[in-house]
């Protein structure tokens, strides 16, 4: 049962197209996850598409149509992906399957210290975004944020100072929280988290794997 | 609106496609210099957009989504795609099965829905609404969003959960 879901800014943001490609990965693994929040971002496409019946028209050029219906035919014999993304199956949301190129035995880890693992996914340079192993009992690097890191629990669990986090629960955290999150559990953690480039180290030892960490 | 998109389907009706391209390029076009295209760009991708829709027009379910929501998913990711240079990674989709046909009433219901939703959002004060389409332009933060009151999204959220459930319901 997913507890923590996407805030509705944020949802409204993916919606709207306004956000780095990094943290659509996360959104979307998310919304393949919830329900809940698929529904609240269908709301926010309503919401565009009532903009888009209000908004100020702009005249098409003249042969615009035919040029599309040729378009069309042209396209019509190619093998363009009209098919519906169909559901994956496996621990991994189809959308984040997308960006590894298979499910959770298919990722690349690297270790970056005290059992940790990470793989940076290939995205737009705005924001970076990464798969972190987490072993049980073990805490992610304790830092600070210099701006937004989304983070998506997609196996085992894990705790800060506040609350708990298991599979579909998603955490957000901005510059004003410094917390310090432990892979709880008897299996160890995966989470896929979403930084943008501000993010500061604090303590001394994660500011040399800063490097490693891309961020 | 619903019915033209159909008729694009099952009988690739080159007519109806054309009262839709009258009604949606025009709005797609102005979307897409709002966000940022210059005119020349902005035509070609609405054409772009506009054979996304004929070639896509089986995934459209409308008891999630008015043909209007579903025109702006098609232009938003036209735009990340010409614009941010982005790809759109996105949840897998939901579509009805090749038996499974969806309620005539919910439909309507939910197309009914999206028109008030469009009328609420046109008669709010001019500032307002300004904020709502520049968070759609993606030319401003998305908490100043949250000012913006008296739009009936609670409503249409609900005609979309029980679409979704219903959905589900089917699937399994």
């Amino acid at each position: 049962m997913i507890k923590h879901h996407l805030p509705d800014e944020v949802l409204m943001a993916y919606s709207a197209g306004n956000l780095p490609e990094a943290f659509n990965v996360v959104v979307a693994s998310h919304v393949s996850m919830s329900d809940d929040s698929r529904v609240r971002l269908d709301t926010y496409d309503a919401l565009g598409g009532a903009v888009l019946d209000t908004i100020e028209t702009v005249e098409m050029s003249e042969g615009s149509l035919e040029a599309t219906l040729a378009m069309i035919e042209r396209t019509a014999v190619d093998a363009i992906t009209t098919e519906p993304r169909t559901l994956k199956p496996g621990v991994f949301p189809t959308p984040l399957q997308d960006y590894v190129g298979g499910d959770i035995d298919d990722v690349s880890w690297r270790p970056v210290g005290m059992g940790v693992k990470q793989a940076i996914l290939k995205t737009s340079k705005s924001a970076t975004v990464r798969l972190l192993y987490i072993p049980s009992g073990v805490a992610m690097p304790d830092h600070s944020h210099g701006g937004m890191e989304m983070t998506l629990v997609l196996k085992g669990a894990f705790e800060d100072e506040v609350d708990h986090f298991a599979r579909g629960d998603v955490e957000i955290a901005d510059e004003d929280v410094h917390h310090t999150p432990v892979a709880v559990g008897p299996e160890d953690c995966i989470c896929l988290s979403a930084t943008d480039a501000r993010l500061k180290f604090k303590s001394l030892l994660p500011r040399l794997a800063q490097p490693f960490l891309q961020i | 609106m619903v019915a033209l998109v159909e008729r694009i389907r099952s009988d690739k009706d080159q007519t109806a496609f054309a009262v839709l391209f009258r009604h949606f390029a025009p709005r797609i076009k102005g979307f897409l210099m709002k966000s940022g295209a210059s005119e020349s760009l902005a035509e070609e991708c609405t054409q772009e957009a506009m054979a996304v829709l004929w070639h896509k027009s089986h995934l459209f379910d409308p008891t999630r989504a008015s043909v209007s929501t579903w025109v702006f998913t098609i232009a938003r990711n036209k735009k990340i795609d010409v614009l941010r240079k982005q790809q759109r990674p996105e949840p897998e989709d939901l579509p009805w099965g090749p038996e499974a046909e969806p309620d005539q009433a919910d439909v309507i219901v939910l197309q009914e829905e999206s028109e008030r939703l469009s009328k609420a959002l046109a008669a709010l004060p001019d500032k307002q609404r300004d904020l709502v389409e520049k968070a759609y332009f993606g030319d401003m933060s998305h908490s100043e969003i949250a000012t913006v009151t008296g739009l009936p999204l609670g409503t249409i959220k609900s005609r979309i959960r029980l679409a979704l459930e219903r959905l589900r319901h089917e699937m399994k």
